[in-house]
């Protein structure tokens, strides 16, 4: 008997793991793709937002302040790269420009920092804003981060301290017994538990559809699709955003990545399949022709990559966080679109406080280890450091991905730790070979051998990220 | 910190042939800092013969032609660091490097020559549109995988661009028992060489799709389907002219760009049709003592071309530590050396009059197929050469000769142009 | 009389080759710029030969396998024969580039050589 299954190992469900997993409590998350983190928590803008957007009276509008604050110490203690660069949100013309009052009134009440620079002093520190803005808004906290680093952290520290995570294993259906428990189906088991917290993204009403007629919500795949600019373009140095409108959402942004990347997007569109994560020539056709409103001179040119992402949107426009009704220790966590990444330590804390410590009791587990082990990353470190670390391991001086500068160390790493990489993909989120402007043509052979021989698998039997998705389809000779 | 005479970033081709002359011409404490386990560089995985025909008059393989050079690197006592790569270059010369065995090294030298080969262009930076599936591969990423570690891709292929390394896995895959449904190549001729088409492609039947691309991908887990269409003059998809070919591999080959991460480095100034650094007669950069070569220095179809070129950078790195052990300048004055009508670069692209060591070999590419026409070199305005030509393609490197005397005497720019025969 | 333009495959040069032919004699050949291209039109015309390269494999080497090449050039009609002997064959390192891996393949006078020397793997 489980105290709790999180359905889906996106930022929602792992944060929540992580958190749970300081208590004694028998925790199990289950996801249907191949790692965590594989979906939407995979393929966004991976910002954090300061929390000026939401409408008041909104869950985002708590929940995504209190969130963006708790992130610096959040990364600290996981690890987890977090680069507080700042954001420019840029007006074109006089009513746009109302608009940036709205929003510092907002940030003035829910306590975020904000600064009204001119436009010729922003225009010194961004010269690439298009001509056409007039005046900008600057949030000096906006941080970014690797939203997938953060998940695979989350899950590390759960799995450390016990909590199960089963992957390639999507809900097949859920029941209720006489007793009130809930049982979790996935093809490969079935899973008893008090409480059932639904945090399938993009899946969620098909989740909550399982336990009840009425989900009383509907959720609808909204695509965006981005550009990654080579890491060598020094495009800008904050977030640039638009004025952000009802209809188009934040609209179009320019992100300076964690890594010296830039990211470019995204469109909005909804789509009705969610396993369309193709990118489109209209989608990136309208990232194009919008993001010149606001930044100039883009360099789409030197773009080494596109993506796109699917966001669960429902038609409330706010998160979902909430026991369905009838159904006590079901709970959803539906309908996280943006800024659900900035706000999810603080859902986790909301969740648990409103609907799990009702269900089962939290009693905090004293062996429970709450933080994480940096990885190591050499492209970080002093020469010093870099000679002592070799010393100890010769491998962190074999770098296998040029581009990223990337050690057969950090691979390994990546790969022998709790809810490690079992896939291609799995190492380039980790460590990043495969990130850089070649993307893996060069790095991408050497990682299959590794993950070869430490999964003690041949190399035909690796996979590129989802099950069955194998490299090579079989020994020549 | 150790210091070199020169080191020679990358031991492939340019890197053996560079350090070869180097030792030839009495610069004896030089280190050839190589990324893989064994030198050679990409030529190890082209198996196919077509190498060396200027260089050896015979036809090699890839890896036969590096090993002939191995081989003369050896016997000129060249020091090769294996499996280390060079994570920093200064315009002051200094280079660091990190393997398993030393750790993290920085080194100055006299002279850095880099040689550090290209990288093939990515499917993000050419806009093929359908998910992230398995089955998606660089041409020379598939070559690797069959030619080194002996493993195919898979069995129904299709090939995107027709570039040398797509056409020649072509018929390396047809052979290897998978059925490659065809080429497509974006431009209205092909990108790779004309034998390449015959007997990679004619040969073997392989149909070559020309004004046509690969504009979507379709699958799950791995690929099961492309979406090939036409081209208009703008290289457009023509609406309506949609083709779908079922199957499990894709395979790029749509450009090789050189590898300039050290450069970038170095801050050494860039030449945006080539992408490698801009360079003198002498194959040295815009940085005091740092020479580049090879593939890093503009993408090259024929590996003797590569070896030759590396061999006047080794030369041009000896002369310059000569000079500096002798205190003679570097003549001042430089003329620089620009494409004109019809050419899309040329290398080198500056050249020294005052202090002119011999003839000066310019390579250059046509932008497009061109019939029964000249090439015509102007200096200061004035033709100094006219060569005619039956017939230029860009997949062909062009190579025209100044000599010494010509050099010395230019007065301004020179400027090499393809245009109809007058 | 029949007119055939050739695309030599002898060298990177690619040099369009003339041939002109009467029935099945040739009586002409232009455009080459080497003797090999009008000993390669010759060919052509009559039975196409190529160069054969590919990989074996190899046991106890650095790598998998072991590049390898005909010494001369094979009917083109004989390739995917040929690559059912190549297939058959395997080798143990450590071996020198030039050593024969096939004499004689499908009699056809060529041998199938080792294109690189591999040394045994520590």
């Amino acid at each position: 008997m489980y105290d709790v299954v999180i359905i889906g190992a996106g930022i929602t469900g792992t944060m929540l793991a992580k958190d749970l997993s300081e208590y004694r409590l028998r925790v199990a998350v289950i996801d249907r793709e191949n790692d965590i983190a594989d979906s939407t928590t995979m393929a966004n803008s991976a910002i954090v937002h300061t929390g000026y957007d939401p409408e008041d009276g909104t869950l985002k509008a708590l929940l995504n302040p209190e969130g963006s604050r708790m992130y610096p110490d959040l990364c600290r203690s996981l690890g987890c790269r977090i680069r507080e660069i700042g954001s420019y949100v840029a007006a074109c013309g006089e009513e746009e420009e109302k608009h940036l009052r709205v929003l510092a009134d907002r940030a003035e009440r829910r306590g975020i920092p904000y600064v009204f620079p001119s436009v010729e002093k922003a225009r010194e520190e961004e010269p690439n804003l298009a001509d056409g803005v007039t005046a900008v808004l600057e949030f000096p906290t906006t941080a970014v981060i690797y939203p997938w680093e953060v998940a695979i952290a989350c899950a590390e520290v759960a799995a450390e301290n016990g909590t199960e995570i089963f992957l390639n294993s999507p809900c097949t259906g859920i029941g209720r017994t006489e007793r009130g428990t809930y049982v979790v189906s996935t093809p490969e088991r079935e899973l008893e538990t008090r409480v059932v917290v639904n945090a399938a993204g993009v899946g969620a009403e098909r989740v909550a559809s399982y336990v009840t007629e009425n989900p009383g919500f509907e959720i609808t795949p909204r695509k965006g699709e981005y550009y990654v600019l080579d890491s060598n373009v020094k495009l800008v140095n904050h977030v640039i955003f638009p004025v952000p409108s009802k209809e188009k959402g934040k609209g179009v942004l320019a992100v300076p990545t964690v890594y010296g990347n830039t990211l470019i997007g995204p469109n909005s569109d909804f789509t009705e399949d969610p396993g369309d994560i193709g990118t489109s020539p209209e989608g990136l056709a309208y990232v194009r022709e919008n993001i010149s409103r606001i930044v100039k001179n883009v360099p789409l040119n030197r773009a080494i990559r596109v993506f796109a992402g699917l966001r669960p949107v429902s038609e409330e426009a706010d998160f979902i966080l909430e026991e369905a009704e009838g159904l006590p220790g079901f709970v959803n966590a539906a309908s996280i679109d943006s800024p659900g990444l900035a706000s999810s330590p603080a859902i986790s804390k909301y969740l648990i406080e409103h609907f799990i410590s009702k269900r089962v009791s939290l009693v905090k587990n004293p062996d429970a280890v709450m933080t994480r082990r940096a990885p190591v990353v050499m492209a970080d470190l002093t020469s010093d450091e870099r000679n002592e670390l070799i010393r100890l391991n010769p491998a962190y001086g074999r770098i296998i991905c040029r581009c990223e500068q990337v050690s057969e160390g950090e691979i390994l790493d990546c790969i022998r730790r709790k809810c490690g990489a079992r896939t291609v993909k799995g190492v380039k989120k980790r460590v990043r070979p495969g990130m850089g402007r070649c993307q893996g043509g060069f790095c991408e052979p050497r990682v299959v051998e590794i993950l070869a021989r430490e999964l003690e698998i041949d190399p035909t039997e690796v996979v590129l990220d989802a099950e069955n998705s194998r490299i090579l389809c079989g020994e020549n000779r | 910190m150790r210091h070199y005479e020169s080191v020679i970033i990358g031991g492939g081709s340019a890197g053996l042939a560079a350090a070869v002359a180097l030792k030839k011409q009495g610069i004896g404490d030089i280190v050839i800092l190589e990324k893989d386990g064994e030198p050679g560089g990409i030529l190890e995985q082209c198996i196919h013969n077509g190498f060396g025909l200027q260089t050896f008059k015979e036809q090699l393989s890839g890896p036969a032609y590096a090993e002939r050079f191995i081989r003369m690197a050896e016997e000129l006592g060249v020091e090769i660091k294996l499996n280390t790569m060079a994570v920093g270059l200064t315009r002051g010369r200094e280079v660091e490097y990190v393997n398993p065995e030393e750790g993290d090294v920085t080194v100055s030298a006299d002279t850095v020559i880099l040689a550090v080969g290209c990288y093939e262009r990515p499917r993000g930076a050419i806009g093929i549109h359908g998910p992230r599936c398995a089955g998606v591969y660089t041409a020379g990423q598939a070559q690797k995988y069959l030619n080194i570690d002996g493993y195919m891709v898979g069995k129904r292929v299709f090939i995107l661009g027709s570039g040398d390394i797509g056409l020649i896995m072509a018929r390396r895959m047809t052979l290897e028992g998978a059925k490659v449904l065809g080429v497509a190549e974006l431009m209205p001729y092909s990108s790779g060489l004309p034998r390449n088409m015959k007997q990679c492609l004619e040969d073997f039947g392989i149909p070559l799709y020309l004004s046509h691309t690969v504009t979507k991908t379709f699958g799950k887990s791995r690929l099961e389907k492309i979406e090939l269409m036409e081209v208009d003059d703008n290289r457009q998809p023509v609406p309506g002219s949609e083709m779908y070919f079922d199957c499990d591999t894709l395979l790029l080959s749509v450009g090789l760009i050189p590898e300039n991460h050290l450069a970038d480095d170095a801050g050494i100034e860039m030449d945006p049709s080539t992408k490698g650094p801009v360079v003198d007669d002498s194959y040295m950069t815009s940085a005091e003592g740092i020479f580049a070569c090879g593939n890093g220095l503009h993408v090259h179809d024929l590996v003797d071309f590569v070896s030759l070129q590396a061999e006047r950078a080794g030369e041009g790195a000896a002369r310059y530590i000569r000079a500096k052990r002798e205190g003679t300048e570097a003549g001042e004055r430089r003329v620089s050396v620009r494409p004109g009508e019809n050419v899309s670069y040329t290398v080198p692209a500056l050249v020294h009059p005052d202090s002119a060591w011999g003839n000066v070999e310019f390579f250059f590419r046509v932008k497009a197929p061109l019939d029964t026409v000249s090439v015509v070199i102007r200096g200061g305005g004035r033709v100094i050469r006219t060569i005619k030509k039956r017939k230029m393609i860009p997949s062909e490197m062009e190579r025209v000769v100044l000599t010494k005397d010509v050099i010395a005497g230019l007065s301004g720019d020179v400027v090499i142009s393809v245009e109809p025969q007058a | 009389m029949t007119e055939k333009e050739l695309i030599c495959v002898n060298c990177p040069i690619g040099c369009t080759v003339t041939v002109k032919m009467e029935g099945d004699e040739i009586i002409s050949v232009t455009g080459n710029t080497c003797p090999k291209g009008e000993a390669y039109a010759r060919k052509e015309c009559i039975r196409p030969e190529r160069i054969l390269t590919s990989t074996v494999k190899i046991e106890g080497g650095t790598h998998r396998v072991l590049p390898v090449i005909t010494s001369e050039e094979i009917p083109l009609d004989v390739m995917f024969e040929a690559m059912e002997e190549v297939r058959k064959v395997s080798v143990k390192a450590p071996v020198s580039e030039g050593d024969v891996i096939i004499s004689n393949l499908l009699g056809t006078g060529a041998d199938v050589v080792a294109s690189r020397s591999m040394a045994a793997a520590d």
